[in-house]
């Protein structure tokens, strides 16, 4: 029984936030750590890499920003284009992390649209559950392939909206809500969000929750837009728990039409 | 001896450990993970790790990425 009103459950663990955020594009560490708080996210994601690429000696390292002791760290296999490199990848985060198991799988199959290559997804999600990680992973709007994904054993599958860092939002609408009707576990939008009504959008459509790093790193005033996104997360889950009024074609008066005194 | 560290083959001391490369890499606290020859090495394992002539060895830390 859930102990947080409308908790987002993910591999047994409740969260209050139905926001993932990324942690890539920022200015610096600084706007990196004051956009995540904004956006009052707890799974935060990141990537791995070597350790003299991409750091700068005079800032904080990303961990120190973003604490392990404060938000559930989702190591990501971004820039993989194979089931191998993503297994390695995660196995590097797991040890990276002290054991830690909650992963984001990605195996990309092109660089110019990084839509997902199923097959390796495939490949490496079974290999991964096998070897008792928690898989969260990237896939496209289609519901068969999340399907496909959430029998395997990943504890949440994320279906893109759009192509990564698109900021087109959601191309699919009606896919996204198959895969949400269909589904067992939780369903993230995972890329393509641009702005706060998109990702309103895909809460009211039924999703669990959204994962972006674009559309709040390259908005003009990333922790603002982090604060908007939490809130269209919020309002789009309020609605679509509400559920809408019906569609009418004509109007219909809100004010009533007995007793006009004209 | 030459060992290939982050894709690049460097000079380092025979039977250096892992602990004393890594600390040679100037991580300061930054938190990392060492692979030598595609084998993930425990961190528990690092002081008592030696290398030898050729390994491969990735040491990773965490990035920002989405």
């Amino acid at each position: 029984m859930s102990t947080t009103p409308d908790a987002l459950v993910i591999a047994g663990v409740e969260y209050t936030s139905r926001l993932l955020v990324g942690t890539g594009k920022y200015r610096d560490m600084q706007e990196t750590g004051e956009a995540i708080e904004a956006s009052g996210a707890e799974i935060v994601t990141f990537a791995v890499r070597r350790s003299n690429i991409g750091q700068n000696a005079d800032e904080p390292n990303l961990l120190d920003v973003v604490s392990p002791d404060k938000y559930t760290l989702l190591p990501n296999t971004a820039g993989c284009y194979n089931a191998k490199d993503a297994v390695r990848t995660c196995k590097l985060a797991r040890e990276l992390l002290d054991g830690h198991d909650l992963v984001k799988l990605e195996v990309l199959g092109d660089e110019k649209t990084l839509f997902p290559h199923l097959q390796e997804t495939y490949i490496a999600a079974e290999e991964l559950v096998k070897d008792g990680f928690k898989v969260m992973v990237y896939t496209n709007d289609d519901p068969i392939a999340a399907k496909t994904l959430e029998d395997m054993g990943c504890v949440a599958v994320m279906p893109l909206a759009a192509p990564i860092g698109s900021g087109l939002g959601i191309r699919n609408p009606y896919n996204i809500r198959s895969i949400v009707e269909n589904a067992n576990v939780p369903i993230l939008v995972d890329a393509g969000v641009g702005t706060a009504s998109d990702a309103a959008v895909a809460m009211e459509l039924g999703c669990d929750g959204i994962l972006m790093n674009t559309a709040i790193a390259d908005a003009q005033k990333p922790v603002l837009m982090a604060s908007a996104m939490k809130k269209a997360v919020q309002a789009g889950r309020e609605a679509f728990l509400a559920g809408r009024m019906p569609r009418r074609q004509y109007a219909s008066a809100s004010s009533p039409i007995d007793g006009t005194f004209f | 001896m030459k060992i290939w560290l982050n894709g690049e083959h460097t000079d380092v001391e025979s039977k250096l450990t892992l602990a004393d490369l890594a600390q040679q890499q100037d991580l300061g606290k930054t938190r990392y993970a060492i692979e030598v020859n595609e084998e993930i090495i425990p961190r528990n394992e690092h002081l008592t790790h030696t290398l030898n002539e050729g390994d491969r060895v990735e040491i990773v830390t965490a990035i920002g990425g989405g």
